[in-house]
């Protein structure tokens, strides 16, 4: 069997999606940050497989776009984990239901 | 004499009175505000001065009629609103009516004023009493001067509101707020029709004006059935002012006013409105049968029927209230037989020695501070001036030789005989009734023992003050003097001579028994009130007891208040028409209102719940509308 685009896209889709329905349905915010993690590997799935099926120069762009995707990612994981240890530590929890101080 | 009376003298009448109000309301403000030294007293100066200028204006304005050609001073009036098609003037009515009018107001006035000097004098509302005193002369003399109908109706319902106004003086009190508010709406019952008889002749002819409106209908340009509506409707207007039977019942209420305002307004000049607007309008009445014919029928029920309730009072300002009521019945009903002199001149003697009668009961009640009669007697020796004036003014009023009510009282019944013979028996009918009241007031206040009065202070009854007294003299001598200015016919040919046409009105014939028989009954009617009332021999309690039925019908006044308050105000003005608005109100228009509120309340309870703060609820919504539209656009343009 022939692995097309569309097996890659539907990976990516999935992978999207569960990470979608993971970063709302999970009240601990390590999970949602798990689920976002996820949804961004999803999108960059999608984008290496149409960089890799284009024909000519536009063919590198999707690629060179990954990797600014998960330089970022890589930022914003550090970034969001340290917002849960800094959470944590004055609450005693990660649930993000709990974190509601500036709730209207 | 005098050179004819120019226009702006002839408004300084009207606008001396209004300016003195306009003046002392402005200072009691500044005083009220901690401006100005203004006190008290100086209002009464104010007014006392300004309606002496009126007064003496008047006499000027008078004067200039009697000279005149056809006893009218024409003036050109002036355009007050233009409002195509309504074009309604502004002027000044100089002729014999409106001269004789003038004067009489200008002089009662004058007299009441520098007597409630005396009689208010320890009042907290002097400024605003006399305040509201120049107000109302000066609408009454604008009614009087109004060329125009819509600007009579003006002055007509200012004089409504001043009197409203000064019923309730003493608001204070829960009966003066009542009548006060009783006057006010029984008065408009009948304004209603004045109104719309304005709005049909205006309809009809395009004319407001009062003196184009007699041209039309002297032409026969006004249909005979438009006529007798017109002049019913003003009619209506006239019996609310006038206390005309059945729209009499504010009066006697209207005597929880001040006394002085009771005698000026609601003796002399305000209730004698009515009977002058049907004398201005005359020559429309003189074309119409029916209306002539319904103000004579009115007249003499009214004068009849308030001369019985009169015997049955027992606060002397009442008795003196229905006395007035009837004796303005008197000149509708001469009116109403075609007597525009006699009633005119009923009217002028009436306001002296009517305005007089109050004053002495103001002063009586100075004395005893009571109005009721049965705590009164015996005053004819403690007050001898009162008790003098207060006997030439009920004789006056009687009808005796030859004070000034037996000249134009015989006019009047002189006219009804001649001719409409019934309103002549009810006439000699009130005349008894007439001298039988009056008995009773002076022997029950004045003859026997003193009966102690209104309680502590008021042991030893003491003559009123001098201030009192000399307005009391003057109005006394006019009440003897004023029936001789007509022996020579002078006010009857003042007032038929400014008639647009001759013949409309017709002219009374002295006749020596008419005036005897009229003489003996009022002697007859004071004879009766001496034997009860003064030497006792039938006692009063015995005759009540004979004639139950109807002294219990007169006491509750015909029924006529427990009709109106019970059955109409109560049952059908309060338990139907306004409880059916009630109804309609809370149920329809709050209905409406707080359905809207309580839906929109529902609504945003529910809608409310998708704006929980649930950032993962957003996150969810935020997908969805991207799955949404990604599949629109997508099945849009495949």
């Amino acid at each position: 069997m022939e692995v097309g685009l569309e097996h890659f896209l539907v990976i990516g889709a999935l992978l999207f999606g569960i990470g979608l329905l993971l970063s709302l349905s999970k009240r601990n915010l390590i999970g949602v940050l798990m689920g976002i993690e996820l949804m961004f590997n999803g999108a960059n799935v999608t984008l290496v497989a149409f960089a890799r099926f284009l024909e000519g120069a536009e063919a590198l762009a999707g690629q060179v776009l990954v990797v600014f995707a998960i330089t970022i990612a890589a930022a914003e994981a550090a970034v969001a984990l340290a917002i849960a240890m800094a959470l944590y530590r004055r609450r005693q929890t990660v649930d993000v239901d709990r974190a509601d101080i500036l709730r209207g | 004499m005098f050179r004819e009376i120019p226009e702006a003298a002839a408004w300084a009448i009207v606008l001396a009175p209004l300016g003195s109000f306009a003046i002392i309301s402005l200072a009691s403000l500044a005083r009220s505000l901690g401006l100005g030294r203004s006190r008290p007293p100086h209002s009464a100066w104010l007014t006392i001065g300004a309606i002496t200028a009126s007064l003496v204006l008047s006499l000027w304005a008078l004067d200039s009629v009697v000279q005149a050609d056809g006893h009218a001073v024409s003036f050109e009036p002036h355009r007050w609103v233009s409002i195509a098609p309504l074009e309604v003037s502004i002027g000044f009515r100089l002729d014999g009516l409106s001269a004789i009018m003038l004067a009489v107001v200008a002089g009662v006035s004058l007299s009441v004023q520098v007597y409630s000097q005396g009689y208010m004098a320890h009042d907290p509302g002097y400024s605003r009493y006399f305040a509201f005193m120049s107000l109302f002369t000066g609408a009454m003399l604008g009614l009087v001067a109004a060329s125009n109908l819509l600007q009579l109706f003006v002055f007509w319902e200012l004089v409504g509101l001043c009197s409203y106004l000064l019923i309730g003086f003493w608001f204070q009190r829960d009966a003066a707020r009542r009548a006060a508010t009783k006057a006010f709406l029984v008065t408009r019952l009948g304004d209603l029709g004045l109104l719309s008889a304005l709005l049909l002749i205006w309809r009809e002819t395009g004319e407001l004006d009062i003196g184009a409106i007699q041209e039309a209908a002297l032409t026969g340009a006004i249909g005979s059935g438009v006529l007798a509506f017109f002049a019913g409707g003003v009619f209506a207007g006239a019996a609310g002012k006038s206390a005309q039977f059945p729209l009499h019942v504010w009066l006697p209420d209207a005597m929880e006013g001040p006394t002085p305002v009771s005698a000026l307004i609601h003796a002399a000049t305000m209730v004698a409105a009515g009977v002058y607007l049907v004398a201005r309008l005359f020559p429309l009445y003189a074309l119409s049968e029916e209306a002539l014919t319904t103000v004579a029928v009115i007249g003499s029920v009214t004068a009849v029927m308030a001369g019985l309730l009169g015997l049955v009072m027992t606060d002397i300002k009442r008795v003196l209230a229905y006395s007035t009521i009837s004796q303005l019945g008197y000149m509708m009903a001469g009116l109403g037989s075609l007597g525009l002199a006699p009633a005119i001149f009923h009217l002028f003697t009436h306001a002296f020695f009517k305005a007089l009668l109050f004053l002495g009961a103001g002063s009586v009640n100075h004395a005893t501070g009571t109005f009721d009669m049965r705590q009164m007697g015996g005053l004819a020796r403690y007050m001898p001036f009162t008790f003098l004036f207060t006997v030439v003014a009920a004789l006056a009023l009687v009808g005796i030789f030859p004070l000034a009510g037996f000249w134009s009282k015989d006019e009047l019944l002189a006219i009804a005989w001649d001719e409409r013979r019934w309103v002549f028996w009810a006439l000699l009918a009130g005349v008894f009734l007439t001298a039988l009241y009056m008995g009773r007031l002076l022997f029950l206040t004045f003859a026997g023992t003193y009966r102690g009065g209104g309680g502590e202070g008021h042991g030893h009854p003491h003559e009123s003050p001098l201030v009192m007294l000399v307005p009391m003299a003057a109005l006394a001598a006019l009440s003897v003097g004023v029936g001789l200015v007509n022996l020579g016919k002078g006010m009857e040919h003042l007032l038929v001579g400014s008639l647009p046409e001759e013949g409309l009105a017709v002219e009374p014939h002295f006749r020596w028994e008419m005036a005897a028989s009229s003489v003996g009954v009022g002697v007859l009617g004071v004879g009766v009130a001496w034997l009860v009332y003064g030497l006792k021999v039938v006692r009063a309690e015995v005759i009540r007891s004979v004639f139950w039925p109807l002294a219990a019908v007169l006491e509750r006044k015909f029924f006529m208040d427990d009709l109106y308050e019970g059955v109409i105000a109560r049952g059908l003005v309060l338990r139907g028409v306004a409880w059916a608005l009630q109804q309609g109100d809370e149920k329809g228009v709050d209905g409406l209102v707080n359905g809207i509120g309580q839906a929109v309340r529902v609504i945003a309870q529910r809608v409310r719940m998708v704006q929980a703060g649930q950032v993962q609820v957003y996150g969810a919504a935020i997908a969805l509308g991207v799955v949404v539209s990604t599949v629109v656009i997508l099945l849009v343009n495949p």
